[in-house]
């Protein structure tokens, strides 16, 4: 297996530049046919890469150059596989096929994953057939099949795929750790065809969900520090935190289906301790301290319920048209939950700044 | 109650499926399942209308709106006074779309 591929740190770089190794693999051998070499070691480099791609870091920056890769030592009769020029996809299937001699083509999906960039149809049709003629695809390789990742198929269309480029698409499984498997009879069991969303996925989103909202959040807690006092400024950073990174761990054990009401129901628990410090103040008449109880139970369940329904597009299984009866049903209750709390909120902090409490 | 999952809009036309059971192969939720003359649908509810199966099903025996459930890019969508269910606003979206400057909204399958 051809390992000699300079995977240099220090020379790597996570954009597409014309004669510079990206992030993908060692990518100086670049064959006068245009071919480039790679290899199945995950460097440190390769590591951090991933890692910055995980907190949302140069969002835009973490690519493969397109084009086709030899791993190891093909022939003419080597099999072909597909991927998007995402450097998490692109070295999750080279990492995937260490000890195996083969071609990687390399589809320009704009640096998105294989997943979305089919729904979004830049992993698509066009693009393989594309990609399938401008690396002469048919001249290198002696059969005429390519196998095209499962979760690659909501861009993909085999049969015009067939018709515009003569290759057949084979649909591999849908984690490339189980290629190994799959290749032994290139026939996937009903487990390598499903989807899952285990705890380990759901935990590596995290830090992207909390960047989201990163911002607004630090604004909120900060002016709430000043207005309010720690206790709400701890309850802000409680809500954004129960539905960016609570919520995530916790989705399949919070009960009822939908997203919102897991947030209402995450968000309720979180606002409690808050809703008793602030109903057990001392020296308060008995409207302010309910009033104040109030706000927690109905701002933190309401933004904890909008982070989780924003959840829907990191997960493997939400529907659109399951998202839009989620909207349509919870926002606009969020959104008056919200604006109850918001006012009551600030009629407590008119009557502490007028003396009446 | 409870769930807005129910529902989808993917429609199989038995008498036009020819068994090739392509959609069995890229479906990832296992909506389809194969039966004696046609594929047959055992999980409906589970499909999340990703339109693998009608983009690869060759004689068109499957239909269904496809298209990203993802409330933060639809809700983007509206407050920009796009069309929710154009998907011209969802993960993956080029610098121009509803999701601003960030290429891609964190759906949860990077590594596939």
């Amino acid at each position: 297996m051809d390992t000699d591929t300079t995977n240099n740190p220090a020379r790597c770089t996570c954009l597409s530049e014309p004669g510079v190794p990206t992030c993908g693999g060692g990518t100086d051998n670049v064959s006068k046919s245009g071919t480039r070499t790679t290899d199945s070691i995950i460097t440190p480099a390769n590591r951090l890469d991933h890692f910055l791609a995980r907190w949302g870091v140069n969002r835009e920056g973490h690519r493969v150059e397109p084009g086709l890769y030899r791993l190891g030592n093909p022939g003419h009769d080597s099999p072909v596989f597909a991927s998007a020029n995402y450097t998490l996809s692109y070295d999750a299937l080279r990492s995937a096929l260490a000890g195996y001699d083969a071609f990687i083509l390399v589809l320009d999906t704009r640096g998105i994953n294989v997943w979305c960039a089919a729904g979004k149809g830049t992993f698509g049709t066009e693009e393989l057939v594309r990609r399938i003629a401008v690396t002469g695809l048919a001249m290198v390789v002696s059969h005429k099949k390519i196998i095209v990742p499962q979760l690659g198929a909501p861009g993909i269309s085999w049969p015009e795929v067939l018709r515009l480029s003569g290759f057949s698409v084979e649909y591999g499984p849908v984690r490339a750790r189980d290629l190994p498997e799959y290749l032994k009879t290139h026939t996937a069991t009903p487990a390598m065809r499903r989807v899952g969303f285990p705890i380990r996925d759901r935990i590596v989103l995290i830090p992207v969900e909390l960047g989201h909202v990163a911002l607004p959040a630090l604004v909120a807690t900060v002016a709430l520090l000043f207005l309010a006092g720690p206790v709400a400024a701890l309850a802000a950073l409680a809500a954004v935190t129960a539905g960016t990174a609570l919520f995530p761990v916790l989705l399949p054990f919070i009960p009822t289906q939908d997203f919102s009401t897991k947030g209402y129901i995450l968000g309720g628990l979180v606002a409690i301790p808050f809703a008793a410090a602030f109903a057990s103040a001392p020296g308060l008449p008995g409207w302010a301290t309910t009033a104040g109880a109030l706000v927690p139970l109905l701002i933190i369940p309401a933004v904890t319920a909008y982070l989780a329904l924003n959840f829907t597009g990191s997960t493997t299984f939400t529907s659109r048209t399951g998202v839009k009866k989620e909207i349509f049903r919870y926002v606009p209750v969020m959104a008056l939950m919200a604006g109850i709390g918001v006012i009551l909120g600030i009629v407590l902090g008119i009557s502490r700044l007028v003396g009446m409490i | 109650m409870l769930d807005s999952y129910t529902e989808t809009t993917l429609i199989l036309e038995p008498d036009r499926c020819i068994n090739c059971r392509r959609c069995t192969q890229v479906c990832p939720h296992a909506v389809f399942a194969e039966g004696p003359d046609h594929v047959v649908l055992a999980r409906p509810a589970s499909c999340m209308e990703c339109g693998a199966c009608a983009l690869n099903c060759p004689v068109q025996a499957i239909t269904v709106q496809s298209g990203v459930g993802c409330a933060w890019a639809m809700i983007s969508a509206a407050l920009r006074g796009k069309d929710m269910d154009s998907g011209e606003c969802s993960c993956g979206g080029a610098d121009s779309t509803c999701c601003g400057t960030s290429q891609e909204q964190s759906c949860g399958c990077e590594e596939k």
